[in-house]
């Protein structure tokens, strides 16, 4: 059966499991935030930002960090929603 | 509420594309009702900009490790709980 690249339970690794804790950085704890702030406002909902998060190809899954799949998803969820429009985000980071 | 606690259950083995919250490892796999949880929006339809509703209700499942991974050496006899929401439960055959 096809498994998503998120469904991990039970799938055989010979790689350690990297349990160490980090400090969070400044954007991550802004990236929960805001998530929080668009649930708070009903734009976007925690079944949501999972689906965006399993949406992302498998390879840039991989690479990303857990918060960097948040931001992901938002900018995916918030353009389905036309809240923010295509390549919105990059032109303002370019600034 | 479909099933009580102490019923033996099957997850239904079937493919879903889209959001959903039924790891693939205990598809297919029997189980047994622990708790009855409380009904809860539906996160498959809720995750594609739905109400969610009507409420699906969500059960506390275990599963005997040796069900789910049947090579496993080591710790067979421990049981490994996961929540499963109602319409992913079937009767246990």
């Amino acid at each position: 059966m096809e498994r998503g690249v998120h469904d991990r339970g039970g799938r055989s690794t010979d790689e350690p499991i990297d349990r160490s804790e980090h400090t969070l950085e400044d954007w991550e704890v802004l990236t929960d935030a805001l998530v929080g702030a668009l649930a708070r406002c009903g734009l976007m909902n925690v079944d949501e930002l999972r689906r965006g998060i399993e949406s992302m190809p498998g390879d840039e899954y991989e690479r990303a960090s857990y918060y960097e799949r948040w931001l992901f998803s938002m900018e995916t969820i918030l353009s389905e929603k036309g809240v923010l429009a295509a390549g919105e985000l990059d032109r303002r980071a370019a600034g | 509420m479909k099933y009580r606690v102490g019923e033996p259950v099957m997850v239904a083995d079937r493919a879903h594309h889209g959001h959903h919250r039924t790891p693939l490892y205990i598809k297919g796999k029997a189980g047994r009702i622990e708790r009855v949880h409380a009904a809860f929006r539906n996160p498959e339809t809720r995750a594609y900009g739905d109400d969610g509703l009507p409420e699906v209700r969500l059960y506390l499942v275990s599963f005997a490790r040796s069900e789910l991974w049947p090579d496993a050496g080591a710790g067979a006899g421990y049981r490994l709980y996961v929540d499963v929401f109602e319409h992913w439960l079937e009767e246990a055959k």
